[in-house]
């Protein structure tokens, strides 16, 4: 399997251009100029390439969703990256922000943008620092501003830094912090393609799918599509971390069996210990089970086993930590993530908090469960963004499938309670 | 035993979310504060071009909020009533409108903090690997030093697990000896923990690694 992204990427002086230069950076954009940007567009709509950063939506698709012409038209670069496991766009900035500058100036040429921002989480200082020199380089060699490479096209990039919400990975959330708001979702439709940043038509993508443009460019999008599966093609980095031995990103041909992942590449579980859990694709995503290994590592299969790909970060969970602890440890997330904007993702997640403490203070009961189960299917689906449906998948897939577990849990927490009491009466 | 030994139960209202002061009063006698005046409101030069450069990057000004909330915390040393109403001088927006967007975000002070902060991840990852002790014993640590301990969510380098950011120089997997190494490092002005940084590391798939990178092994690759 091609390595797209990752090749060689500790390369010292890859954040360069020189470096990227010598290796065929940019090469890409020079074709790309020479190419007409509708061609661009349908390359990238060959390729198939699926969003990277949780939905999974076609990006050719979603490209050709804006509407043509000169006007006031923006691309946003989702470089937020906290969905928890998720740690792959921060290796790809801090390493190759070429790949990446060069994917926005391809991809703002075929739709006619003259404006893009890159929008890194307040904590990657590092990264952001990494990017304010790349992009000052890229100005100075002509790669930005006017006319760039004499093709007539012009792009204004800001890398535009966060201060830490994970609502603002959300992209209309994303959006009203970038006019300078609090980061709150916006009600869609209108989606950001038609009505997004300063009401302007905006395209927004992740890190990761961005940087794959001058690959697909390069390659021509039907020779991206051989890689992978028909429905998720190319090469996709995943970030595996918890209890495994050798934890970190990897890049990985979809399709891939999960069980070559989590046990090939990343050694699997410590000294005699077995997989509990795992989540496919960050905390969002429902938990499958040591059962589920075999199931290969895409957009569809995951998806047809009821969890999802998300972000492309595994978490796997070994044996010596209990099904609560895990869920405790999400829940809370949630409830200190959502924004407060609608009800049921506000009172939802601090509810679910709630009646998770009351497990572990001995105050629950095992028909609590049931309710716990029963609020998550009344989040789903009934929010402004998924941010709320995004802690019920997890917690839902959790209380069914550790079910037994947690009713034990729940007496063993009830008599640690009442002993306490009798002792003190 | 006691009674306090039991679990005080889980109360019924509270609010976790990112509404800040939703509890507390306000003064309801208060006039509003305006957009302040610049004649009565003395702006330091350097925070105000800063500023300024900040909001040229945007087509609109307000954008430049969080850049500029960043610049003042950087030099009052958080996001003071005065630094919040310097930075609404010059961006010509309202003390309310400014406090609203600090309170929203994770990385803005509306206390005063100390001059350096850890922010420990205690967030799924890094809780599976013992980041709630390594947590308790930052903050020992901390104790009696000009330094803010913070249990933080997922800071993106689950990889590296369990870890923190020292003055945002990301750090780790840490051992429960680190938060004493820590301390004296921030307080000899050194860099942090420089054989377990971020920074230094390689990617952990083997065809991302070249020969001469001269920085540290993956986790769990040290031998190869
Ligand atoms: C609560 C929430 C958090 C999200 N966080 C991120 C993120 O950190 N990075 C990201 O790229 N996408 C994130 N997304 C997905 C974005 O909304 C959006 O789908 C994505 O940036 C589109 O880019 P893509 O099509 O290239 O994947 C998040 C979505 C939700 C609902
Ligand atoms: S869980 Fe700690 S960095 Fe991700």
């Amino acid at each position: 399997m091609p390595h797209l992204l990752f090749d060689r990427i500790d390369e010292p002086g890859l954040n360069t251009i020189p470096v990227y230069e010598r290796r065929g950076g940019y090469s890409a954009l020079r074709s790309a100029l020479a190419m007409p940007p509708e061609a661009i567009i349908e390359e990238i709509k060959q390729s198939a390439i699926r969003g990277r950063g949780g939905a999974g939506f076609q990006m050719g698709q979603k490209a050709s969703f804006l509407p043509k012409g000169e006007m006031a038209k923006y691309l946003v670069c989702n470089a937020d990256e906290s969905e928890p496991g998720t740690f792959k766009d921060r290796e790809l900035m801090q390493k190759c922000p070429h790949a990446l500058i060069e994917g926005i100036i391809i991809t703002t040429y075929a739709t006619g943008i003259h404006r893009a921002f890159i929008y890194i989480r307040g904590e990657y200082q590092l990264q952001a620092d990494i990017l304010d020199q790349a992009v000052a380089e890229a100005r100075a060699a002509g790669l930005l501003g006017e006319n760039i490479l004499g093709s007539g096209h012009s792009l204004e990039l800001v890398v535009h830094r966060g201060a830490g919400a994970y609502i603002c990975g959300e992209e209309t959330g994303l959006l009203d912090s970038l006019e300078g708001k609090r980061g709150n979702p916006r009600l869609k439709p209108p989606f950001p393609a038609i009505e997004g940043l300063y009401a302007g038509p905006t395209l927004v993508n992740n890190v990761e799918t961005l940087s794959t443009v001058p690959t697909i460019i390069n390659m021509g999008g039907a020779e991206y599509a051989k890689i992978g599966t028909q429905g998720s093609t190319g090469t996709k980095l995943i970030s595996v971390s918890g209890d495994v031995q050798r934890p970190g990103n990897y890049e990985i041909e979809l399709g891939t069996p999960s069980r070559e992942i989590i046990y090939g590449l990343c050694g699997g579980p410590r000294d005699g210990r077995s997989v509990k859990m795992w989540f496919p694709g960050g905390s969002s995503s429902p938990v499958l089970l040591e059962s589920d290994l075999d199931l290969a590592y895409d957009f569809d299969t995951l998806a047809k086993a009821g969890s999802m790909l998300g972000s492309g970060a595994i978490i796997v969970v070994d044996d010596s930590h209990s099904a609560l602890e895990v869920m405790q440890k999400v829940v809370k997330f949630y409830a200190h993530e959502s924004c407060g904007k609608c009800v049921p993702c506000r009172e939802g997640t601090n509810w679910t908090l709630k009646m998770i403490e009351r497990i572990e203070a001995g105050e629950a009961t095992p028909m609590d469960l049931d309710i716990l189960a029963s609020a998550q299917s009344q989040i789903i689906g009934h929010c402004l963004c998924v941010l709320g449906d995004a802690m019920a998948m997890p917690v839902g897939s959790i209380v069914e499938k550790f079910r037994d577990e947690l009713a034990e849990e729940i007496e063993a927490a009830r008599e640690r309670a009442n002993s306490l009491t009798y002792a003190t009466a | 035993m006691s009674a306090i030994d039991r679990r005080p139960p889980v109360p019924r209202y509270a609010h976790g979310s990112r509404v800040p002061g939703w509890d507390e009063a306000v003064d309801l006698e208060k006039a509003p504060a305006t957009v302040p005046d610049p004649a009565l409101t003395p702006v330091p030069q350097q925070l105000r071009e800063a500023i300024e450069a900040e909001m040229a990057k945007y087509p609109d000004r307000r954008s430049a909020s969080i850049p500029a909330l960043h610049i003042a915390q950087r030099h009052h040393g958080w996001c003071s009533p005065e630094a919040i109403t310097q930075v609404a001088c010059v961006m010509r927006l309202t003390p309310a409108y400014l406090t609203s967007v600090a309170s929203f975000y994770d990385m803005f002070y509306l206390q005063p903090k100390a001059a350096h902060e850890v922010y420990v991840c205690t967030n799924i990852t890094c809780s599976l690997l013992g980041a709630d002790e390594l947590y308790e014993r930052m903050c020992q640590a901390a104790e009696g030093h000009d330094i803010t301990v913070r249990g933080f969510e997922c800071l993106g380098a689950c990889d590296i697990a369990p870890m923190a950011s020292v003055d945002g120089e990301y750090v780790g997997p840490l051992n429960l000896d680190d938060p004493a190494l820590i301390v004296e490092d921030v307080e000899a002005g050194r860099p942090v923990l420089e054989h377990k940084q971020l920074r230094r590391r390689a990617v952990a798939d083997a065809k991302g690694r070249v020969e001469n990178f001269d920085g540290l092994a993956p986790v769990g690759q040290e031998g190869n």
